[in-house]
Order: C-alpha cells, then sequence, then structure tokens
C-alpha cells in the first residue's frame, strides 16, 4: 500500500475513533437527563434534579470533548481527503452543511442555556432546553450518518462532465433507506452506552454505601433503558442493517462472516480465526446453516461466499472485518443476557441488594464503547476498498499533493493531543463521580 | 446561483470573525486586563454561555464552503494543510482552557490554562490574518487545481511562496491588533470596575496601532495584488466600503472617549466586517487566485457545486439560518448586561447601565465557578 494512502487513512481512523467515544455519550446520555429532568417535574422531587445536575456536569465534560475532537472531522474532508471532497461535495456537501445548520447551532446555543442557565429559567423551560440539547444531538447524528451511508450506499446523484458527482436528487440522499437503518442502529447504540454508564455508576454508589438514593436512580433508569435499546440493538436495528449490507455489499457480507466459499444452507461462524491465504476458519464453532436463515429468512437459501467476487473487490483487512464485526455481535448479545437479568431482579425488588449483579454492572462500562467502536469498524473496513462504495476507490480520494510525512507529523500531534484531553477527561469525571450528585455547582468547587 | 451562495459564505464568514472575534480578543487581553482572579472568572464568564456557539459559525461556514464550493473547500483545504492542523490544534487547547479551568479551584490549575487560554487566543487571531493575507495573494495553484504550501519558504512573494511572507504576516499582526480592540470593546462593555476601565484604556491604547495598520495593509493589498482595483473602478459604489471602514474606525474612537461601551463595539462589529466585504469585493469572481497563472485561478464558476444542489440548498439554508438566528438572540438575551460574581454584593453593584434587577441580584449562573 502507497505509504501515504496508509497515513491518510489511519489519520481519518484514528481521529473518529478517539472522536465517537464522545458523542456516543453525548447522544445516549441526552434522553436519559430528559428522562431523569420529566421525572423531577412530575414527581416535584429534588432527588431527580439532583440526579439530573450530576448527569449534566458529566454531559458538559464529555460534550466539550466531543465538540473539540469534532472540528478536526469536518477539516479532514478537506485536508487528507481532497480529491475524495472535490468528488463527491456535489452530494455530501448538503448532508455536512446541514449538520452544521440544523444541528450545531441548536446544539450549542442551548447547551449554554442547559448547563448555567438553570437559575435564570422556569423549569419548564429548562426542560425544554435539555429537550433542545437533545434534539440538537440526535440531529447531528442524523446528518453524519446520513453522510456515512451515502458513502456506504449512494443514491441521489448524477455524474458531472467533470468526472464529480452532483445532486440530482435531495429527498433520496435524505431519505436512502441505508441511512434510516444505519442511524437506528448507531442511535440505539449510543444510549447503550449511556445506559451502561448511568447502571454502572449507579452501582459504584450503591456498592460504595454513599449517595445509595441516588445510585438507585440511576440504576433503576440504566437498567431499564438499558434493556429496551439492547434488544432493538438486535432487532429490528441490527436485523435491517445486516441484510442492508447482505443486499447491497455481498462481499463485505462474506468478509465479514469469513466465507470463502458460495453455499446453500450457509453457517454461521461464532468463533474461529480466519486464515485468508489458506480461505478457510481455524477452530471454528459454528450454527449450522443459521447465515442462510438470518440473510434469506430460508434455511437452504445460497449465501454468496468471497469466491464469488474478483479479489481486487474484497475488503483489505478481512481478518479484522471479521473480528470487530464478531466483537460487535457477541457483545451485544452479552449485553441482552446482562440487562434481561438485572431487569428480573429490579423487577422482583432485589438488584440493590444482589452486590454480584451490581459488580457485573459497574465493570461493564467499556463494553459499549468498544462495541459501538468495533460496529463503526465493521461498517468503515468493510466498504473497502471503496471509498464511495462502487464509484471512487479509497486510493483515489486522499490528498494526493500532502506527502506522508506532512500526513505522519499532524497524525502524531493529535496522537500526543488526545493522550492529553483522554487524561483530562479521565480526571475530570472521576472527579465529578467522587463527589457525587449533592454537590451544588458553584459550592463546592 | 454560484453568486447567491459567494455571498451567503462570506457573510458567514464575517459572522465568524465578529462573533467569535470578541471571545478570541477576551483571551488576548485576557493574561493583561485582568489581574486578579475575579477579573479573570469576569472575562470568562463574560463569554462562557457563547463562546462555544460563536465557534460553530466556523463550522457552519465551512460546511456551507464545502456544499457550494467543493473544489475551492478541497484545494485550499489540503494545500494549507499544516496551518491549517495548527488551527486546530489551537482551537481545541483553547476550547478545553476555557471550559476545563473553572473545573477545580487549585491555582496551579487555572494557571496553567490561563496561559494556554490567552497564548492560543493570540496565535489563532495571527493565524487567521495570515489565511486572509494567502487568499488575497494567491496560492500556488497547479491546473489540476490543487497546491500544497509550505510554511515558509523565503518570506517574498513571487510565484511559490510560503504560508508565511512579509505580506500575510502583516495581515496577522492587522487581525491581531483588530481583535485586541475588538475583545477589549466586548470586556469594556460586559463588565466595570477597574477590568472595564482598564480593558476600555487597552483600546485607547490600540486604536492609533490599528489605524496605521489598516493604512499601510491597503496600501500593501494595492501593491501585492494591483488587481483589486478593477472591481471598484468597474463599480464605484464599491468605494463606499473602505469609506465605513474609517468611518467606523474614527467612531469607535470617539464613542470609547465618550463612554458610550455599546456603540464603540458596534463600530468595531463593522469595521471588521467592512474589511472583509472590502475584501471579498475585491476578490470577485475569484475565490482562490493562482500566483502562478491567472488561468488557474479558482472561481465561483469552476468551484462550485452542481445547479440542483445549491438550488435545494438555498431552501434549507434559509430554514436553517431562521432558525439559527432566533436561538442567538435568544441566548444572547438570556445572558446579556454585566457580568456579576456570587461573591460581590448585589448593593455594590447597582450603577449606571445595570441590567434588570434579576442580574443585580448576582444569579448569574454561569460555567466560570
Amino acid at each position: 500500500m502507497d505509504s501515504a494512502l496508509l497515513v491518510h487513512r489511519l489519520h481519518f481512523a484514528f481521529t473518529v475513533t478517539f472522536h465517537y467515544l464522545f458523542p456516543q455519550l453525548t447522544m445516549g446520555l441526552a434522553p436519559l437527563i430528559v428522562v431523569l429532568k420529566t421525572l423531577a417535574l412530575r414527581r416535584n422531587d429534588e432527588l431527580y434534579n439532583q440526579a439530573a445536575r450530576f448527569w449534566a456536569r458529566i454531559f458538559g465534560i464529555n460534550f466539550i470533548m466531543g465538540v473539540v475532537t469534532g472540528i478536526p472531522m469536518e477539516f479532514q474532508f478537506g485536508t487528507n481527503w481532497s480529491h475524495f471532497s472535490r468528488f463527491a461535495g456535489g452530494v455530501i456537501g448538503q448532508t455536512l452543511a446541514m449538520a452544521g445548520m440544523f444541528a450545531f447551532f441548536l446544539e450549542s446555543a442551548f447547551l449554554g442555556l442547559f448547563l448555567y442557565g438553570e437559575k435564570r429559567l422556569s423549569p419548564k423551560a429548562h426542560w425544554w432546553s435539555a429537550v433542545a440539547v437533545c434534539a440538537g444531538s440526535w440531529l447531528s447524528g442524523f446528518f453524519i450518518v446520513a453522510t456515512d451511508a451515502w458513502m456506504q450506499n449512494p443514491v441521489g446523484y448524477a455524474k458531472s462532465a467533470d468526472g464529480s458527482v452532483q445532486l440530482s436528487s435531495f429527498w433520496e440522499l435524505v431519505l436512502n433507506p441505508w441511512a434510516w437503518w444505519q442511524y437506528a442502529h448507531n442511535m440505539s447504540g449510543a444510549v447503550i452506552t449511556g445506559a451502561f454508564a448511568m447502571a454502572s455508576v449507579g452501582a459504584f454508589y450503591l456498592l460504595w454505601g454513599q449517595y445509595k438514593e441516588h445510585g438507585r436512580i440511576f440504576v433503576r433508569v440504566g437498567v431499564v433503558a438499558g434493556l429496551i435499546f439492547a434488544v432493538l440493538q438486535l432487532f429490528p436495528t441490527g436485523d435491517g442493517q445486516g441484510r442492508m449490507v447482505a443486499h447491497n455489499q455481498p462481499t463485505t457480507l462474506a468478509a465479514m462472516e469469513a466465507l470463502f466459499e458460495s453455499a446453500p444452507g450457509a453457517p454461521l461462524v461464532l468463533i474461529g480465526q480466519p486464515d485468508v491465504p489458506q480461505r478457510k476458519i481455524d477452530n471454528p464453532v459454528i450454527l449450522p446453516k443459521m447465515l442462510s436463515f438470518l440473510t434469506y429468512r430460508r434455511w437452504e437459501a445460497e449465501v454468496k461466499g468471497l469466491n464469488a467476487f474478483p479479489p481486487d473487490t474484497w475488503p483489505d483487512n478481512i481478518p479484522l472485518l471479521y473480528y470487530t464485526y464478531h466483537m460487535m455481535v457477541g457483545l451485544g448479545t452479552i449485553f441482552i443476557a446482562t440487562m434481561v437479568i438485572a431487569a428480573l431482579l429490579l423487577w422482583r425488588g432485589t438488584l440493590f441488594n444482589a452486590r454480584w449483579m451490581l459488580w457485573i454492572l459497574l465493570l461493564s462500562l467499556p463494553f459499549p464503547y468498544i462495541a459501538n467502536t468495533a460496529g463503526w469498524i465493521t461498517a468503515e473496513i468493510g466498504r473497502q476498498p471503496w471509498l464511495v462504495y462502487g464509484l471512487m476507490r479509497t486510493s483515489d480520494g486522499y490528498s494526493k499533493l500532502v506527502s506522508a510525512g506532512n500526513g505522519l507529523f499532524t497524525l502524531l500531534g493529535f496522537m500526543g493531543m488526545y493522550t492529553v484531553l483522554g487524561i483530562l477527561f479521565l480526571f475530570l469525571v472521576r472527579r465529578e463521580i467522587e463527589s457525587g450528585p449533592t454537590t451544588q455547582p458553584g459550592t463546592a468547587h | 446561483m454560484p453568486t447567491v451562495w459567494f455571498m451567503i459564505v462570506s457573510v458567514m464568514i464575517a459572522a465568524y470573525v465578529v462573533l467569535d472575534g470578541f471571545d478570541l480578543g477576551a483571551g488576548i487581553i485576557y493574561l493583561g486586563a485582568a489581574r486578579t482572579t475575579d477579573e479573570r472568572r469576569k472575562i470568562l464568564r463574560s463569554i462562557g454561555p457563547v463562546w462555544d456557539g460563536n465557534e460553530v459559525w466556523l463550522l457552519a461556514a465551512g460546511g456551507t464552503l464545502y456544499f457550494a464550493y467543493p473544489q475551492l473547500y478541497a484545494s485550499a483545504f489540503s494545500g494549507f494543510y499544516l496551518p491549517l492542523m495548527m488551527v486546530l490544534w489551537l482551537l481545541m487547547l483553547r476550547g478545553i482552557g476555557i471550559e476545563l479551568r473553572s473545573q477545580m479551584e487549585n491555582p496551579v490549575w487555572q494557571g496553567f490554562f490561563d496561559v494556554v487560554f490567552c497564548l492560543s487566543s493570540a496565535l489563532l487571531a495571527i493565524f487567521f490574518g495570515a489565511a486572509l493575507g494567502n487568499v488575497i495573494r494567491g496560492v500556488p495553484l497547479r491546473p489540476d487545481g490543487y497546491f500544497f504550501e509550505p510554511l515558509w519558504t523565503n518570506f517574498r512573494l513571487g510565484p511559490h511562496p510560503g504560508i508565511l511572507d512579509w505580506y500575510t504576516i502583516l495581515a496577522g499582526v492587522v487581525a491581531l491588533v483588530t481583535l485586541t480592540a475588538h475583545g477589549a470593546l466586548y470586556v469594556t462593555l460586559k463588565t466595570d470596575g477597574e477590568l472595564g476601565g482598564r480593558a476600555r484604556k487597552l483600546a485607547l491604547t490600540v486604536w492609533p496601532l490599528q489605524l496605521v495598520l489598516t493604512l499601510v495593509s491597503l496600501v500593501a493589498t494595492w501593491f501585492v495584488r494591483p488587481s483589486i482595483k478593477e472591481n471598484y473602478l468597474a463599480y464605484p459604489i464599491g468605494f463606499l466600503i473602505p469609506l465605513v471602514v474609517f468611518a467606523s474606525l474614527g467612531l469607535m474612537f470617539v464613542a470609547i472617549r465618550r463612554g458610550k461601551e455599546l456603540q464603540a463595539f458596534l463600530a468595531s462589529c463593522v469595521y471588521i466586517t467592512g474589511m472583509l466585504v472590502g475584501a471579498v469585493f475585491a476578490l470577485y469572481p475569484v475565490v482562490l487566485p493562482a500566483s502562478t497563472d491567472p488561468a488557474y485561478n479558482l472561481t465561483i464558476y469552476n468551484s462550485a457545486a452542481g445547479h440542483h444542489g445549491l438550488s435545494v440548498g438555498l431552501v434549507w439554508w434559509t430554514l436553517g439560518m431562521i432558525l439559527s438566528l432566533g436561538y442567538f438572540v435568544f441566548v444572547y438575551r438570556m445572558f446579556r448586561g454585566k457580568v456579576r460574581l456570587e461573591t460581590e454584593s448585589a448593593a455594590a453593584d447597582v450603577g449606571p447601565g445595570d441590567g434588570p434587577p434579576h442580574h443585580v441580584q448576582g444569579r448569574a449562573q454561569s460555567p466560570i465557578r
């Protein structure tokens, strides 16, 4: 691989992966904070207000990390991927510009009111500011996902004389079926991160024996939301997304499943290590015929393997794709199991005393992050070797005049900068959690 | 259609410079004007609820530029690769400087972020000025519409200049001084007491320098790009722009002297807008001139997106703009008036120019604790 291409790919991969650690919590926590604010209004209970304020403080720290790491994403379309931008800007410029006009303005304007305006606003107005922040973050999610969805499944475009593509139908772009499945799947994944974070902090307080009343609220809201969205993550959103891939990107599906040969009644591989040169899977644990059923709803349906496609259209890193996909699915299954058990205990009224389950909730915090990241790697590695599926190869899209040396210089710079940001984030969130939900802003620190 | 979007993008960039300009400026004067912890808090509070919204104008303007002129976005962003990456790092440092400083009540922690905030603000002003300087001077575009500029070559003009040469450095200094005054006037407007007085004095001290630099930059631009006069000669109404620039500069001085804080700040807004409009008026319809050969110029015609996309965009852009202006007016109204800290007693605060009573009672909540 051309080393400049590699550097530019790593540059985007690194910055976007780090960036998305924050928006997933922003988008996941926002609706949960609205839930807490609603409960506070309905029950007129200060406890819920404290709970909402506590999560708003963490939300604030998280949000600022998302903002500062988000600005480079928009820039990199021009700086590192200029040939792609010239090619596709006439189409995806629409969704990217709309993200700014409709979502970022809304989010940033009301975030200030939401975080710092509680004493200036009536409780109702403050509730509305929380709803506006939530709506802004969910809208930004849509426009960004719609941009990616166009790269996965280009629609609503026409080729123009200079070789670029231009918008031909706005509604086709916005109503791209890929965008809606991917959006549903992605947002549900974000709420899972938010729900696990809330349940995890609640479990921590209960195990610690401090702020137990708040801890119970956090665990209850986290487990209920976690259960709902862990199930939605599998069905219908995960199933819909999967069949979308099977239909539009059959090569990607074959590589995700490491299905080297086409076969009727294809098995689903649960565990195993793909050996691409030998075209086989080592140590496989399989469910016979399951892949055919999941993909086509028929046990004997034929699923196309990699051998059905020319090797130069295979994703260029099949093992990584296979592993991230299997991690995502495996973790998603574990999330459902965890939340079903926790919800059963909650229903029977024994969850808050079941220390073993609280430990599981506490320690589960990192896994939704891993699953969401693995899911995005699956989507992006799975699209390779295409930058825009079927239209532009990744190797044609980067900035040809920005040398590998210049790219590496800034990649290393971002790595250093993000290490500092990550440390600061963990340090500040740890302080918030330790000082607890009863702290009043402006008095304790 | 490309002309409409040219105006829209110009307006958005001007809005960004005017809005984020005052919080950048507040950062530039931060260490100099604010001596005590409370004074520093006041400056941060004056920008706390709005700076992020202001910065979104950069993202929105960038997004709109990308949407309307993909070719320009692709060429300019990859050509200005290194300085843009540095701008990104500075924006990040500045953002965390503002927001994280208040997270801990520790002098070492706060001292560190104070310096980060001030330095990154000043450097950003210089970088933005230099960027504008590059666009006016022209860049070494190749026939395929791309270029790559190193940070510097020999600091001289010519077909293969660097990002920094004497002209772009001059533009950077002009931006630094302009935003210093702009920020000082904003702080004057939003605070009182010794801090407000010091900011006002600073704006007065900088004023003669601003006047001289405006003249020098005008002459230098004439020298660097003689073709700027073409549009002005073709459309003599354009001569109103320099007139407005100097009138607003004069008004600024008079208003500061008379203590009319809002007038002075607004004059500075007009001055900045005038300078930008003047540059844009001279460039039109070129959006990125080539220092190599005028035939390679990027214009609004050869870098615009397709007609259908631009027409559709006009609909949602208008809608989005109306909504966004609504939020902005609402937020600025919520946080209007002079900044108060909880520690100040309500009685001592009442003075001329104070906002409605509920502000005076020190209930202002802002990130800066």
